[in-house]
């Protein structure tokens, strides 16, 4: 896909002498440089967003073509293409200064809340720590309940900016064995694995809390509220203004329209009101067509193979959130996973896959409910609810799958030359770390494989990875391409806590195990601002990574 | 975590098998002594370590876990070079993972390096009830091979210690005994009491 050649030109640094200065980018796609929104942000003290004259985009010639096409959804259309034309006035001031302010926001609270979270946090990691622990546990999840109210896990937005974090979570893998308290409580453990199926989760794992509070408190602040209105207005109208729902939903989007701002960012449900229950229909049907078509087959010879994985592979995924423990659920999930991956024999179903069903499954559950998703019981809904569900998350993976099908292909190509373009990135942002990688012989591969092959999600808490995607369905190609700019700022995030590491061991285990448990909407949004100022300051069309 | 106080030798060992036969929990049993029914699936290749007293000599294990799915071989055949010491997983209760045993065995020898040390492991004997693959059997097939074998519960612990020291004291008898030339095993052996500061400078196998 691409050559050297086109990597030289993905790098364009226009003679940069330090990774990070930002020139003029001619060429790529960006709304006209203003001259006002340009002197605020040197104001501030922030290097100015490149901005190059722009072409005017055809913005408005997308909506048209939206309008008068008779599908706008079909497997096989290029919508890429079309998502590439419709992001390409997403307003990079805009969403710059939200970054900057971002930043300061959270290092400005940082003080206030590293008080509080010390405590709180040697507190978690004994519980990491210690599984025999049951009383602990126990008592500890009390707290967490009635502190759900207040969000714990943004109030133990104890990560520092990126390049200041002082927490360390203790590795396991040096802890003495066979130490007196391990062996007497070993019976005590043992029986209580055996006979309990799950624990439930120290902090809610899923992004009900994390969307709104980074106030911390229940109720919404006016910005809050503000966006969420704003959201609705756009959702409101007879054709929705896509660009428009993609800038906005680049910060983060509002709970309570998630589902349905997926389903359009996706491309699943098209822009014009009135199509989009035929389309659904049409498309719900269909998938149930696979269903009666192709899921009896699972046992045949030839499908016995994949069946079988899948098979093992569902109760695997998610075994701590009690939602996903019900029969229901995992095989909704067996039957997603098993006509996807019959329908698409150039890869068949790989693992990880798997795990890339749950977030749209959990985002489109949440349309039915209230409350916290985890311990929701799906036999309260009405079986068409469950179906529709079902169906959507089939389609919406399925267009997702469609921009990072070469990760799952044979020899899985798309992610080793993610995980070069990863490598080189990271040399060039952050040299002190790229030499004590090399240095300690720590190959990108040994661990970036999983955050390409797993988009992160097994880095990151659920939450998280949902609040990611808002972003990822914001931006052009937002899975294969945004990703890297992610991946390289997660990487740089933890440079302390790397050059801390002074063997290949201790490398390994901590960049397999990063401690990002109590991460919420903050971090992700800190993570985010970085990954977009890195993308920026190597910028590129989105063009080099259309196949 | 930082490096250990002196070590004498890194041996680099591979966990290989079929998906699901219980590998991650062998590896967590010996190294954290944890067992979880809450563990996920293994996604490109896993890494933990473990320091072990033999002979009077420190030894730290190096145990890469691997995810047995076909599809990630490309990936995961890096992950042989330098490894010294293998346990070829299957699951006592699965027939189906017994017998692709000879196909691992094979990519393990094109791979690997050709002294390397191998056991092979019947996992999950706490489901005797479920038992498919006779004990005898296996054990026959191993001896014809010229492989240790054990089998293993990572649920109640029953010989995890046992396998992963057998195939440790091996590895390190063959060091010792200069049954092989030491690069090629691709172990370091030092003097114990300059152990820690030389270590701090040299990775000291090679991790790929």
């Amino acid at each position: 896909m691409s050559s050297d050649g086109n990597k030289r030109q993905f790098w364009k640094r226009n003679a940069a002498k330090v990774p990070g200065s930002i020139q003029h980018v001619y060429g790529a796609q960006h709304p006209p440089f203003d001259p006002l929104l340009h002197a605020n942000l040197i104001k501030a003290g922030n290097k100015p967003p490149p901005a190059t004259p722009g072409k005017p985009k055809k913005a408005t010639t997308f909506q048209e073509f939206e309008s008068t096409t008779s599908d706008a959804w079909d497997v096989g259309d290029d919508d890429d293409e079309l998502l590439a034309m419709a992001a390409q006035n997403l307003n990079i001031e805009v969403v710059m200064e939200t970054a900057n302010k971002v930043i300061e926001n959270h290092s400005r609270q940082q003080e206030r809340q590293r008080q509080d979270d010390t405590t709180e946090l040697e507190q978690r990691e004994e519980e990491e720590v210690a599984e025999d622990e049951e009383e602990d546990e126990e008592d500890e999840e009390d707290r967490v309940e009635e502190g759900d109210m207040t969000s714990p896990e943004v109030s133990l937005a104890s990560q520092s900016s990126p390049y200041t974090d002082g927490r360390l979570v203790k590795s396991h893998s040096e802890a003495p064995i066979g130490s007196p308290k391990d062996v007497a409580g070993e019976p005590a453990a043992l029986h209580r694995q055996r006979s309990l199926p799950h624990r439930p989760p120290l902090i809610p794992l899923v992004a009900r809390m994390a969307d709104q509070n980074t106030s911390g408190t229940l109720a919404m602040t006016e910005r809050e509220a503000s966006r969420l209105d704003k959201f609705r207005q756009l959702l409101a109208g007879p054709n929705t203004d896509l660009e428009e729902l993609r800038k906005l939903s680049w910060s983060g989007i509002p709970r309570q329209v998630r589902p349905i701002t997926w389903k359009l960012l996706s491309g699943y449900l098209p822009a014009n009101a009135e199509r989009r229950e035929s389309v659904l229909q049409r498309k719900r049907q269909e998938y149930f067509g696979f269903i009666q078509q192709y899921y009896d087959s699972r046992n045949d010879e030839h499908h016995q193979d994949t069946y079988r994985q899948i098979h093992i592979d569902i109760p695997r995924t998610n075994p701590l959130i009690p939602l996903f423990q019900q029969a229901s659920v995992q095989e909704i999930f067996e039957r997603i996973l098993f006509i996807w991956a019959i329908r698409h024999p150039a890869s068949g179903y790989v693992q990880g896959i798997n795990d890339l069903v749950t977030p749209f499954f959990v985002v489109f559950v949440f349309e039915y409910i209230e409350e916290e998703v985890e311990n929701f019981d799906v036999s309260s809904l009405q079986e068409e609810a469950l179906r529709n569900i079902e169906a959507d998350s089939f389609w919406c993976m399925s267009k997702l799958l469609d921009g990072i099908q070469d990760n799952y292909t044979f020899a899985q190509p798309g992610i080793q030359r993610k995980v070069k373009v990863l490598e080189e990135l990271v040399s060039r942002i952050d040299e002190s770390v790229h030499r004590h990688m090399q240095h300690y012989e720590v190959e990108y591969l040994q661990f970036a494989f999983r955050w390409m092959n797993n988009l992160l999600m097994r880095e990151l808490p659920l939450r998280c990875t949902i609040r990611l995607w808002d972003t990822y369905q914001a931006e052009p190609e937002g899975f294969s391409h945004f990703h890297l700019y992610v991946c390289a700022a997660f990487l740089v995030r933890w440079r302390k806590e790397i050059l801390e590491e002074k063997d290949f061991q201790g490398l390994m285990i901590l960049l397999q195990n990063l401690p990002t448990m109590h991460w919420g909407n903050e971090e992700v949004s800190v993570l985010l601002a970085e990954a977009y100022r890195l993308k920026f300051a190597f910028a590129d069309a989105p063009n080099h990574y259309k196949r | 975590m930082g490096s250990d106080d002196g070590y004498n030798f890194v041996f680099k060992v591979v966990l290989i098998g079929e998906s699901g036969v219980g590998k991650s929990n062998l590896l967590s049993r010996f190294t954290k002594n944890e067992f979880s029914h809450d563990s996920r699936t293994t996604i490109g290749v896993e890494f933990s370590t473990r320091t072990v007293q033999l002979s009077g000599f420190t030894i730290k294990a190096q145990i890469w876990d691997t995810a047995g799915l076909e599809r990630y071989r490309a990936i995961t055949s890096a992950y042989y070079r330098g490894a010294v010491g293998a346990l070829l997983v299957y699951d006592i209760t699965k027939h189906l993972t017994y017998e692709s045993v000879e196909r691992w065995l094979k990519e393990l020898y094109e791979h690997a390096d050709p002294h390397i040390v191998v056991m092979l492991v019947g996992n999950k004997t706490d489901l005797e009830s479920e038992r498919s693959v006779p004990t005898d059997e296996a054990k026959e097939f191993a001896a014809n091979k010229g492989l240790f074998f054990l089998e293993t519960s990572a649920l109640d612990s029953t010989n995890v210690e046992a396998a992963f020291n057998i195939v440790l004291a091996e590895i390190h008898r063959k060091v010792s005994s200069k049954e092989v030339i030491r690069g090629s095993i691709g172990a370091v052996s030092l003097n114990s009491s300059r152990a820690e500061s030389t270590e701090e400078n040299k990775p000291c196998c090679r991790n790929i």
